[in-house]
């Protein structure tokens, strides 16, 4: 156990103790989520891009199809300042020649190169004189959209699959969980790939990309939340609805369903996550459809990739281009995967005191003592002195005292 | 072997799901392979009736059969090995075509998953075994990289590393081998060669991957050391050792088993990272294949797909058995 760092991650446990009569215990139940950092990092993020997502056509200052002007020969002074992209002259020296004698570059004098960074285009231009900045905008909506609309649809039928397969059990059972585990096993994105080569429009369209999206993806869900039905099915208020003659419909959706909520919504991001990436993925593949077919395509981070992959971006070093869209898909995966462990976290509380660290600890007026096995005790104030004391001693075995005396 | 026959007739289930709908697929989407064929053969002249049942035959649309005949048809030809050929490729047999690019995807996913596994494994114990340390610094990277797409990955490494790109030089980010001065045969050049150009797709796939075994293992973990026998071994004063191997073999069970999700999405994203780094393996071919709209090759790889993950589940199966004295008894059984 190392003393002295800090660990961002760490919550206060004790913050439940204090008795909070502003909130009734439901309503606390429900905000109890959003203390830990996680889920605010993940709610923040997420919130950014929902803004961007709204208002990012009309704050881009270009549209995202614009080609600027540039030279046709080498130009300087306000000419060259103006332009979108910027001639290079590239000498026959130049030319590069493997050991075979093929050598590639040509002898041409100019060539036109993406600007990097500036002023009028904060992150840059394409090979194809665009404005970096004003696609990465526009293209959040589309991103999140699809993502969100696929998370919506593959989540329904988990819910509907897997609900529907614990609850009724039996031969429905079967039959369901055989389906989900089936889809399991089947490798979704290369199913992806055939389905959507097989409607080259679907891009165009935010509802079918979608739809395509969220057929391979609802297996997972589906067996997490069947599993957790089974376990529900059979508690006593489930059985005393069943007893007083409620509706087989009715006790699903007022008895089981809430209770499988943070199931539900945990299924809801991963499936999300899911979907940007696959999305993304289809689109960095050529598959989403291009924004200059007709019909047109979305604009979307794995577009925008698309397009400068195949331009040498990587290579040539012009990270304006195809970095910023993909660090867009890293942060939004990343923003989603935090609020999942937080509810991971609020379903499992053993993970929960994982991210105690002492010092943070100390600093919330906790000692922390911590025991092989046992989820760490935090005791109040009053105790600390001698507590401390002896965590100070023996805390460095890495779990290894004994238990309290 | 009754679990085990049970395992086999779920996996020949799920083939059949999954080669029956890539049969239906083409025949109910609105992006007819036969119109493409038709529209293809177009532009070298007048396609007539002769033509057009010409492509449909060759496609296995039949000219006049039902589609029931047509299924039965694809069935038969797939047992006797015949999976079409591909108008790309020079009408070469799809799988003369697919030996041909097996063996990169093989031993690429192989090598990659296992260091994976075993590598995301340990660190996911160690990170369970000393939570709350300073190793919980991992966690945030940890997620990052689960949350990154493969193939953006993998330009990131061609940046930093790739002999291409600008900054490091170090290796070589496109193709199998160095096709301009490396001649294919039993020589250390070669060897080397596919080695080294196997570096940065491997590292891609591992790095990538690593990220979901972490976290799987290490919530597993944790779960698992708060079992009364963990307690009563450390009770017992056994090594901490001994200790901890108790406690990640029983972590270890439910990590073999998720390993089905995981195998799908790895060979998803390698795929991909097979396109970025222009490594000659399925993937790369699977999405050259879309391009072109070979669809004849699309399904065959789909199928070959499939097999490859279908198989690697039932491995991780046997492993399963292998490791879970339950599982082993009821396999006896």
């Amino acid at each position: 156990m190392s003393t002295g760092i800090t660990t961002t991650l760490a919550e206060t446990p004790l913050a439940g103790a204090a008795p909070q009569p502003r909130r009734s215990p439901v309503r606390s139940r429900a905000l109890r989520l959003p203390r830990s950092p996680k889920v605010i990092a993940g709610l923040a993020i997420l919130a950014v891009f929902a803004v961007i997502a709204v208002i990012g056509p009309m704050i881009a200052p270009y549209s995202p199809n614009e080609t600027g002007v540039y030279c046709r020969t080498a130009c300087s002074g306000a000419q060259a300042a103006a332009a979108w992209l910027q001639t290079i002259v590239v000498h026959p020296a130049e030319q590069v020649c493997n050991t075979a004698g093929i050598c590639f570059g040509s002898p041409a004098v100019l060539a036109f190169v993406p600007k990097p960074p500036s002023s009028a285009h904060w992150l840059g231009t394409t090979v194809f004189a665009q404005d970096v900045w004003s696609q990465l905008l526009v293209s959040t909506r589309a991103t999140l959209l699809v993502g969100f609309i696929a998370g919506a649809i593959a989540t329904a039928l988990s819910v509907l699959v897997g609900v529907t397969a614990g609850y009724l059990g039996g031969n429905a059972d079967e039959g369901l969980s055989l389906l989900s585990n089936v889809f399991l096993a089947i490798p979704g994105l290369p199913l992806l790939i055939v389905l959507a080569s097989y409607v080259p429009s679907a891009g165009a369209n935010v509802i079918i990309i979608a739809l395509i999206v969220a057929a391979t993806g609802w297996a997972y869900g589906a067996r997490v939340l069947r599993a957790q039905t089974l376990s529900l099915r059979n508690r006593d208020f489930v059985e005393a609805a069943r007893v007083s003659g409620e509706g087989r419909l009715r006790i699903i959706v007022v008895e089981v369903l809430p209770n499988l909520l943070p199931i539900v919504a945990s299924t809801f991001l991963f499936t999300t996550l899911y979907a940007v990436g696959a999305y993304v993925a289809l689109a960095f593949l050529g598959l989403a459809g291009a924004p200059n077919a007709t019909p047109a395509g979305l604009w979307n981070w794995g577009e925008m990739l698309q397009q400068a992959y195949p331009q040498n971006a990587v290579a040539s070093g012009w990270w304006w281009w195809w970095l910023p869209p993909g660090f867009c898909i890293a942060l939004l995966g990343m923003g989603l995967a935090l609020l999942n462990f937080g509810i991971d976290e609020f379903v499992n509380p053993r993970l929960r005191a994982a991210g105690l660290s002492r010092r943070s600890a100390r600093r919330a007026g906790i000692s922390f003592r911590p025991r092989l096995g046992i989820t760490p005790v935090m005791h109040r104030r009053g105790t600390v002195a001698q507590q401390r004391a002896t965590a100070g001693a023996g805390a460095d075995g890495g779990g290894a005292q004994g238990p309290p005396a | 072997m009754r679990l085990i026959l049970r395992r086999l007739i779920f996996y020949a289930i799920a083939a059949w799901v999954a080669l029956t709908i890539s049969f239906f697929l083409p025949r109910v989407m609105p992006g007819n392979p036969v119109q493409e064929a038709i529209s293809r053969a177009t532009q070298s002249g007048v396609c007539n009736l002769q033509c057009v049942n010409a492509i449909r035959l060759e496609l296995g649309f039949g000219v006049h059969t039902s589609i029931w005949v047509q299924y039965l048809q694809f069935w038969g030809n797939l047992f006797h090995g015949d999976l079409g050929s591909s108008w790309t490729q020079g009408n070469q047999p799809v799988t003369t075509l697919i030996a041909q690019y097996l063996p990169w995807t093989i031993g690429l996913l192989g090598v990659a998953t296992v260091i994976s596994f075993v590598l995301g494994t340990f660190i996911g114990i160690v990170m369970g075994w000393l939570r709350g340390s300073w190793l919980d610094w991992l966690m945030p990277v940890t997620t990052f990289f689960q949350a990154i797409p493969y193939f953006l990955l993998a330009l990131v490494l061609i940046m930093f590393f790739g002999e291409t790109a600008h900054l490091l030089h170090l290796l070589p980010s496109s193709g199998g081998y160095d096709v301009y001065t490396v001649a294919p045969g039993l020589s250390w050049d070669y060897v080397w060669s596919i080695v080294s150009h196997a570096v940065l797709p491997a590292a891609t796939v591992v790095l990538a991957s690593m990220a979901g075994f972490i976290l799987g293992m290490r919530n597993q973990m944790i779960t698992t050391m708060d079992e009364d026998y963990v307690l009563l071994a450390r009770a017992k004063g056994l090594p901490r050792r001994r200790v901890v191997w108790y406690a990640a073999r029983n972590a270890l069970l439910p990590s073999v088993s998720n390993f089905s999700i995981a195998i799908s999405l790895v060979v998803a994203g390698q795929l991909l990272v097979e396109l970025v780094f222009n490594y000659p393996g399925i993937g790369y071919h699977l999405f050259k294949a879309v391009e072109d709209l070979d669809y004849v090759l699309v399904q065959g790889i789909f199928l070959v797909v499939v097999v490859v993950v279908l198989v690697a589940n039932l491995l991780a199966d046997l492993v399963y058995v292998m490791i879970d004295p339950r599982a082993r008894q009821e396999a006896a059984a």
